[in-house]
């Protein structure tokens, strides 16, 4: 008895549609982010996260419409990414439904704007998104740092110095890719991941990597994830989040069934 | 018709609430959103749902008078907290420095201790984030088709401990054991957040919605 381990399926929206190959066989409009959003509630998800990859600011107010529309019709809590900016970014999406709002480049161009956020809005809603990079080679002593724009531009911040500034501006949670084993499919970096969660009091969910139902239940176990964030293997339709929970379940982790 | 009103002052989730029970309300009940005292005293029943800091929370309630409003609304009309609105009804709140609450019902709000350890070793993250189970700690309407032990969405970094345990209607296990809903005549009032908990919490607001007081 006791809080269940999360589960969060995680979509790319373009200019208010799905991107990056979602595979459903028996959906209508698997570019819809409401049905995409449905399936993934039906198939027992704890929380779905949107990050918003469209290029033109002019286009952003479609994620906001999105949100509106997936708020009425799935209730399981929705977190947001992508170009939140500004106080009013957040409040719009908190407004249109979201519970969450994921800031990454802004938290970096101006730690103050989480603090800002989170005393206005409340910590159980400002999520602290950590794009990180191994920068060295020396196994026994591994540093990271943290990126922004895709693990492009380096920012010399040490990612756990990071992390626990974060917590202490304020952020309800933290959401941790690692940039090295985005889209390798071959694991979370859970050396990563476990230096972040002990590092810090506030929930952690891991990212990156992942490429079986196994990988999911590590980042729990060898992680100390609270949460474990996937968007490839759920999308082609390999693994249902059901599935994904049976297999942690089996692993003796407690999930939401 | 029945009106059911949501009670705005200011907090984000309250959209969240509002379609959440326009989702499971009938063709005779309708649902609007209000900080208007006539409209709110006029309603059937009222629901409360609150966020964030307890401090800006009653800050804003006493602003809009909505505290008196509130008290009178307890009187005679099924009332629904959620998260906030279940703290702000205790008498007193550890967070933001310490807090007067509206002394509705008797008790006070207190932080989850930090650094705790489970049985693993792991420490207990705080705010407590995700889904728990709610045993009922008594019989009522409210949990109606709600399995005991369903598993509800929270996330919170206070809780609240009520005198009364009368008063008491669920309890979750987070570091300890604590209050998670609270219930008295008519009101009703959650730590977890019905709006975000899938089938059962939906099936909570039903219940709400279709509750003969």
């Amino acid at each position: 008895m006791g809080l269940a381990k999360r589960i969060i399926p995680c979509l790319d929206v373009d200019k208010g549609r799905v991107v990056k190959g979602i595979q459903f066989v028996d959906i209508r409009d698997a570019g819809d982010p409401v049905e995409v959003a449905k399936r993934y509630d039906l198939q027992g998800a704890d929380e779905i996260t949107f990050l918003d990859i469209t290029a033109s600011s002019d286009d952003r107010d479609t994620m906001v419409h999105v949100v509106e529309q997936v708020a009425s019709q799935v209730f399981i809590p929705l977190t947001v990414g992508g170009g939140i900016r500004t106080v009013e970014d957040i409040k719009r999406m908190l407004i249109a439904g979201a519970d969450k709002v994921s800031i990454n480049t802004a938290a970096v161009n101006d730690p103050e704007f989480v603090r800002q956020a989170a005393t206005q809005f409340g910590s159980q809603c400002i999520v602290v998104a950590i794009d990180a990079k191994r920068v060295n080679g020396d196994n026994a002593n591994p540093r990271w740092e943290v990126f922004t724009h895709g693990g492009r531009n380096t920012t010399g911040l040490d990612v756990i110095d990071w992390a626990k500034k974060m917590a202490g501006f304020g952020a309800g949670e933290i959401l941790l890719t690692s940039m090295d084993r985005d889209g390798m499919r071959d694991g979370f970096d859970l050396e990563l991941t476990k230096a972040v969660c002990e590092a810090v009091n506030i929930p952690v969910i891991a990212s990156g990597g992942v490429g079986s139902l196994e990988h999911l239940a590590d980042g729990i176990i060898y992680g100390k994830a609270n949460a474990v964030l996937a968007a490839s293997i759920f999308h082609f339709g390999e693994h249902t989040v059901a599935e994904a929970k049976a297999c942690m379940s089996k692993r003796n982790i407690e999930v939401r069934l | 018709m029945s009106k059911i009103v949501v009670l705005d002052y200011g907090s984000s989730n309250l959209r969240s609430v509002a379609k959440a029970l326009e989702a499971v309300a009938d063709s005779h009940q309708s649902i609007m959103i209000s900080n208007k005292t006539e409209e709110i005293l006029g309603a059937d029943k009222v629901v409360f749902p609150g966020q964030g800091a307890i401090g800006q929370c009653m800050t804003h309630l006493k602003e809009q008078n909505l505290d008196e409003v509130i008290r009178e609304c307890i009187l005679n009309k099924p009332f629904l907290g959620i998260c906030l609105g279940l703290q702000s009804l205790m008498d007193h709140s550890d967070e933001d420095g310490g807090v007067k609450g509206l002394g509705i019902l008797p008790g006070n709000v207190i932080r989850f201790t930090d650094h705790q350890v489970d049985e693993n070793g792991d420490t207990y993250k705080i705010p407590s984030m995700g889904w728990n189970q709610v045993a009922q700690e008594k019989s009522h309407p409210l949990w109606a088709d709600i399995e005991d032990g369903s598993r509800f969405y929270f996330v919170h970094s206070y809780y609240v401990k009520p005198e009364l345990d009368s008063d008491i209607a669920g309890s979750t296990d987070y570091i300890h054991r604590y209050t998670s809903a609270a219930a008295r005549d008519n009101l009703f009032a959650t730590q977890f957040h019905p709006e975000k908990s899938q089938h059962a919490g939906l099936q909570l607001l039903k219940n709400f919605l279709n509750w003969q007081v």
